[in-house]
């Protein structure tokens, strides 16, 4: 139940990207087409996860051990940097299309702070193991699910007639903002 | 202290090392085989990343470039000299790229289209005219004379002649395209500067109308079609050149009424 809630709590209640504002560059960029926006989220999703496993151990296999603990971002963003590149040569191996649809987007996620963020928080709340699987998978649910909003939101403004200077970006902007006030209604769900 | 910071080093450098094989292991079995020339063009390319060719970033202009899609002097950053490494990766001419020119397929100005459908009072601008019923002209396919060419020159190489169509300074033309871009009636091409056989026509009226608007009109007899073997072939009332299989000696120039199909500078 623990671990539900953890879940829960990180893809819904406490969103990365509507309520903690992390990871907005590949929320705005990758979200004009709903498949290459659901694609972009599984991969942050896998990237999270094995973030979350792989940070886990080094932290309190090596660094916290050894008293390194002021290492930790240095070290987080080595295992990101070198995640994201695996998972760069994974996705160009399987799919070309979709490596050419993420374009700039995808060696982005090294830079992705909603990646580092779940690190951080997981070193701050001291999770399990257990715990930090469960939270870096609600995390990249909770990206994957905004996202594709976000896609199918954005696929439905095409036609619609946006004032010119509100065009592209600003009704974007404008339109996560709106987004971002509905998931506050889930605040009090737990 | 000092072990303190052996302990931070061997372990960070540890880490490093350990994620740099894993990563190695990776790109073996992992590795796409690409074009080379792929790696080779995005290597002289500034990469900034910045978008100003029109793609996602300097690896995906190098992608379009070697499939062809892309020009090799697309990078506005670069400038010539990326273009002309780009080029050479290519095994394009080293650096030359092709010149084009601008040229203006219509000849009727003032003295050859007399006869006008209405006065036009208004702004003097070609798209106003285009929007607004077409502008003075019977001909709808021809100059309307408003000089939007010349006003999207940057480099001043349009000016208004005193026929009421524009004319060409060649050597200050750089081949931006931008007067082709805004002509509303698309009677601006670019082409190659050595090429030099035009039809000085874009009206696709009925050959006695084509007669009735303009004097210099290609009214579509289809004789530069017969005799040229190819190299023109007629389309909607009018003759269309076929660049790949002109032949400029079998193009009976003389045999043209109104003198459309011709030289460039011939007239």
């Amino acid at each position: 139940m623990e671990l539900f809630i953890i879940f829960l709590s990180a893809a819904i209640v406490n969103n990365f990207v509507l309520s903690y504002f992390l990871g907005i560059c590949p929320f705005i960029g990758v979200s004009n087409k709903l498949t290459s926006a659901f694609s972009m989220g599984l991969a942050t999703t896998f990237v999270l996860v094995l973030t979350a496993v792989v940070t886990w151990l080094i932290n309190h296999l090596i660094l916290m051990p050894a008293g390194l603990d002021y290492l930790q971002y240095v070290a987080f963003i080595l295992v990101i940097a070198s995640l994201v590149q695996f998972v760069e040569m994974f996705i160009k191996k399987t799919s070309q299309p979709l490596y050419r649809a993420l374009g700039i987007y995808l060696p982005l996620i090294t830079t992705n702070c909603a990646i580092l963020g779940l690190a951080l928080f997981m070193v701050l709340r001291d999770y399990s193991m257990m715990e930090s699987i469960f939270f870096g998978l609600g995390a990249g649910v909770g990206f994957t699910l905004a996202l594709t909003i976000m896609a199918g939101i954005r696929e439905e403004l095409e036609l619609a007639d946006v004032p010119k200077p509100f065009q592209g970006v600003p009704i974007t902007l404008i339109t996560a903002g709106i987004l971002a006030m509905a998931f506050m209604g889930f605040s009090g769900l737990i | 202290m000092d072990t303190q910071f052996i302990i931070a080093l061997a372990t960070m450098g540890g880490l490093g090392f350990i994620f740099a094989g894993a990563l190695a292991i990776a790109d073996k079995k992992l590795r796409v085989e690409e074009n080379h020339l792929i790696g080779e063009i995005n290597e002289v390319l500034p990469g900034a990343n910045c978008g100003g060719c029109g793609y996602a970033g300097c690896y995906d202009f190098a992608v379009n470039v070697v499939e062809g899609k892309a020009k090799s002097n697309g990078c506005p950053v670069g400038g010539s000299e990326t273009a002309a490494a780009v080029a050479y990766i290519m095994g394009e001419e080293a650096g030359e790229v092709v010149r084009m020119l601008p040229r203006m397929l219509c000849r009727g100005g003032h003295t050859e289209a007399v006869n006008k459908l209405a006065t036009y009072y208004g702004p003097l601008s070609c798209s106003a005219m285009d929007l607004l019923s077409g502008g003075d002209k019977l001909c709808f396919y021809g100059c309307l004379g408003g000089g939007d060419c010349v006003v999207a020159c940057p480099f001043g190489a349009l000016v208004m002649g005193e026929n009421g169509l524009p004319v060409l300074i060649e050597s200050l033309c750089t081949g931006c395209g931008n007067c082709e871009k805004a002509c509303p009636r698309h009677v601006i091409e670019m082409h190659p500067a050595d090429r030099k056989v035009f039809v000085f026509c874009k009206s696709l009226d009925d050959p006695k109308t084509s007669k009735a608007v303009c004097s210099v009109s290609c009214m579509g007899c289809s004789i530069c079609a017969r005799k040229s073997e190819g190299g023109v072939v007629m389309e909607n009332n009018l003759a269309v050149i076929n660049y790949d299989q002109l032949d400029p000696e079998k193009v009976p120039f003389d045999k043209c009424s109104t003198r459309a199909i011709g030289m460039i500078n011939d007239n």
